[in-house]
């Protein structure tokens, strides 16, 4: 082969690739982004039942109901709405009432978040960011 | 006062790195020896005062001096030393002392053991250390100073955050930080070449033992904190394609492909427009890396702070680098000439191939970890790509990259024979076929995929293993030749077949976890069991216990085999950091073999009950054994004594320039 097929044996072969992985990648980012919601934008936004989001806000004031097994209920809110998500498993470590969370999963026929996975910060200076973003714009947030 | 020095030391760096970055550079222009030759002393020496800087900060850190405010912000009296000392890095304002520390030292070893090279290519790269390091020391005493004085000093500091207080964390930032920095030589060779216009083996020679210690760290890096999220997060998990664990994670596959264009360079003088192109992208990934970790960007536990004139300023440094880097090498690359011939059937076509891959894959790892940002500063939604987008996009390109990995170092130069080799590795392959089978058979029936993913892993491990035996010659000569052959190969070829061993190892690791793990979530009273795979574990009690700095709750657990063998206790427990107030989860962890229970705690049920829960984690361990036989092969082919043909000048003082300057082959 001469140095110009050889180069154009590796181009094709580069850009097959690149095609492979760029139509992944578009088919991912489709199926596998999911939005960030507050209780308040459910309104604005409907959700369907099974379709995957975050959720977040405050653990509403006295919402946490523990079962004697392992499951937990508490509600997420942002000062307007409130939300009841159910998660079973154990919580991160500063989880508390009144303390900003991310939980992660989807709406069931009873309009109860089933959460497969709740996020907390991991420091007392540190909220998740949409979560205080959202707060601040909906002018709740309290610097503390 | 050691304060103030310390201070001043870092200006004067400051300083010393501007002299670095031009005179060197203009000495080179002009062909003035002189001026070419001020790169050594001001590297070493800006070395040294950075070192006295940082060892300012520690003495405070260590002495717990309050009246410092990153001291105060950090760290407390009632610490464990070890942790004073580890304090020192644990905040935003060390770690970047850190780095330009490291940075420093990269550049003092290229003036020490660089003594060989080309004087201009020397001055050259020595300039470019030098901008590297003024921008980053600018960013330092501009808006991250680590010695800002608190006045009055109060009584008592506020300590680290507690899931900072670890060996692993110890260990995980220097080792990170000696990767990342690493690739900046690799960089400044890369734009030492474009700014002179030449390249050649012998640039290959010396760039591929720079980016091959810089791999090894960043490897040992990267392991280490996915070890220390795994037991210290309390969550069980390995990886969380977290944007700062791409951040890392993209300079080292970046880095992995730089290692082998430079061996097709080194050996065959071909893709060297290209070889330069993946040094600057690669030390681009690495700053990303800092901007993403650094500007509060992101939220994760290494934003330690969100100052917006940091990101802006760090985001500043990465345009100039980058955007300069590029530019330079879109008007200087054609300058460089073509370089050798080759069939796409051979060793280099085989490496072209794992470039491809690697840097695709890349791609689609960099998509996924700024399409979130991108679409919150475009449309302001905000959304999360999370480990699906990653196993779908990532898993798919890394696959066949493995699959081929066994062929390439059995393929020759310039013509390859794709049949010989498979012929070869028939063994392998049919032994990998077995291990897989047995996985399915024995271990979990219901998991096609988990076998498939453990027999890739057996597969690359007798790969590498065929390579040895067939160099070596065993089988074909007779026993004592063989073994003499195989005492005599070089050392990179061992480097070679283990780095590619430890991929498998931690494939394997990877494959049986993520599909045969098992999970227990139980609410137990004490005296009650849990049983998972085999194993009980009984409750026995919860007991305080009061440490240095923190109280905690432990639960004694009892473990037995379900045959009633004992194995003896496990401790759990939640522990809570008095000065933060802030609980973390220490997990039990009992490694069986290469395989682990991990047992974790949750919140008390409202009948008293303690929520638990339990995993058992199948071959986990070779996650985290892999990476350390990546390193150790890394670490052979670094240390290959094979002498250098074509060397571009006789050894000044060979005793010291072998360390730095063999490279390593295969």
């Amino acid at each position: 082969m001469t140095r110009k097929q050889k180069r154009l044996t590796i181009i094709a072969g580069a850009i097959g690739f690149l095609a492979i992985a760029t139509g992944l990648t578009l088919y991912a980012l489709r199926q596998q982004t999911s939005y960030f919601y507050m209780p308040a934008d459910l309104e604005a936004r409907p959700v369907a039942e099974g379709q995957r989001i975050r959720l977040g806000g405050l653990v509403e004031e006295g919402s946490i109901q523990r079962s004697d097994d392992t499951h937990v209920r508490f509600a997420v809110t942002d000062g307007e709405q409130s939300v009841t998500v159910k998660y079973a498993g154990i919580l991160p470590d500063l989880f508390r009432e009144g303390q900003g969370v991310v939980t992660e999963g989807a709406f069931d026929g009873a309009h109860v978040f089933v959460a497969d996975s709740v996020l907390a910060k991991h420091d007392e200076n540190y909220m998740p960011r949409e979560v205080a973003d959202s707060l601040k714009e909906k002018g709740v947030w309290q610097e503390n | 006062m050691s304060i103030e020095l310390g201070h001043f030391a870092l200006v004067l760096a400051f300083a010393l790195a501007l002299v670095q970055m031009c005179v060197p550079i203009i000495g080179g222009q002009l062909k003035n020896e002189t001026l070419m030759r001020v790169g050594e002393p001001t590297a070493m020496a800006g070395f040294a005062l950075i070192s006295l800087s940082f060892a300012a900060l520690l003495s405070a850190y260590v002495l717990s001096d309050f009246s410092v405010l990153n001291v105060w912000e950090n760290s407390h009296s009632a610490k464990p030393l070890l942790y004073k000392i580890t304090g020192t890095w644990g905040n935003h304002e060390g770690s970047m002392l850190l780095w330009v520390l490291i940075l420093a030292f990269f550049g003092a070893l290229v003036a020490l053991f660089g003594r060989n090279l080309p004087l201009t290519l020397r001055a050259n790269v020595l300039g470019v250390q030098g901008a590297i390091g003024s921008a980053f020391l600018l960013f330092i005493l501009m808006t991250s100073n680590p010695f800002t004085r608190l006045d009055p000093a109060p009584m008592q500091g506020r300590d680290l955050n507690p899931i900072l207080q670890d060996v692993g964390l110890a260990v995980h930032p220097p080792l990170l930080y000696l990767g990342y920095v690493g690739f900046s030589v690799s960089f400044s060779f890369a734009i030492a070449a474009l700014i002179e216009g030449r390249i050649d083996a012998a640039w290959a020679r010396w760039v591929r033992p720079w980016t091959l210690a810089a791999w090894m760290f960043l490897t040992g890096g990267i392991a280490m904190g996915s070890y220390w999220a795994y037991y210290e997060l309390g969550w069980g998990g390995f990886w969380f394609w977290d944007p700062v664990e791409n951040a890392s994670l993209l300079p080292w596959l970046g880095g992995t492909a730089l290692l082998h264009s430079a061996l097709v360079m080194e050996k065959r003088s071909a893709l060297k427009i290209w070889t330069v192109l993946l040094a600057i992208l690669t030390f681009s990934l690495s700053l990303l890396g800092t901007f993403l970790v650094r500007s509060g960007v992101l939220t994760s536990v290494h934003a330690f702070a969100t100052d917006p004139a940091r990101g802006v300023f760090i985001l500043g440094i990465l345009m100039l680098f980058i955007g300069g880097s590029l530019a330079l090498f879109a008007w200087r690359a054609g300058s460089l000439t073509a370089g050798g011939l080759f069939q796409p059937i051979s060793r280099e076509g085989a490496l072209v191939l794992n470039n491809l891959i690697l840097t695709t894959a890349t791609a689609t790892v960099l998509i996924g970890t700024l399409y979130p940002l991108l679409i919150e500063a475009l449309l302001g939604e905000k959304i999360s790509v999370g480990p699906p987008f990653f196993n779908l996009t990532f898993g798919p390109l890394m696959l066949p990259l493995l699959a081929i990995v066994p062929f390439g170092p059995l393929l020759a130069w310039k013509r390859g024979d794709l049949w010989a080799a498979s012929q070869r590795l028939f063994f392998a392959f049919g032994a990998a076929l077995l291990v897989a089978m047995l996985a399915y058979v024995v271990i979990d029936p219901s998991s096609v995929l988990g076998a498939a993913g453990i027999g890739l892993g057996a597969w690359l491990v007798l790969g590498a293993a065929t390579d040895i035996v067939l160099k070596s010659g065993f089988g074909k000569a007779t026993g004592a030749v063989a073994w003499r052959r195989l005492i005599g190969l070089p050392r990179s070829v061992f480097g070679t077949a283990l780095a590619h061993a430890g991929l498998g190892l931690t494939m394997i690791g990877i494959a049986a976890v993520s599909t045969q793990q098992e999970e227990r979530i139980v609410a137990l009273q004490p005296g009650e069991t849990v049983e998972i795979h085999g194993f009980v574990l009984r409750f026995e009690s919860l007991r305080p216990f009061t440490g240095p700095n923190y109280t905690e709750d432990q639960a004694h657990f009892v473990l037995n085999r379900v045959t009633g063998k004992p194995l003896g206790a496990v401790v759990s427990a939640k522990r809570l950091y008095q000065a933060r107030q802030m609980p973390t989860t220490e997990a039990g962890i009992r490694t069986l073999g290469l395989s682990q229970l991990y047992v974790s705690l949750g919140d008390r049920t409202p009948n008293g009950a303690l929520v638990v829960r339990v995993w058992w984690k199948p071959f986990v361990t070779l996650i985290w054994l892999g990476a350390l036989v990546m390193m150790a092969g890394g670490a052979v082919s670094l240390l290959d004594r094979r002498l250098r043909v074509g060397a571009p000048m006789p050894r000044a003082k060979p005793g010291k320039a072998k360390v730095a300057g063999e490279g390593a082959r295969g």
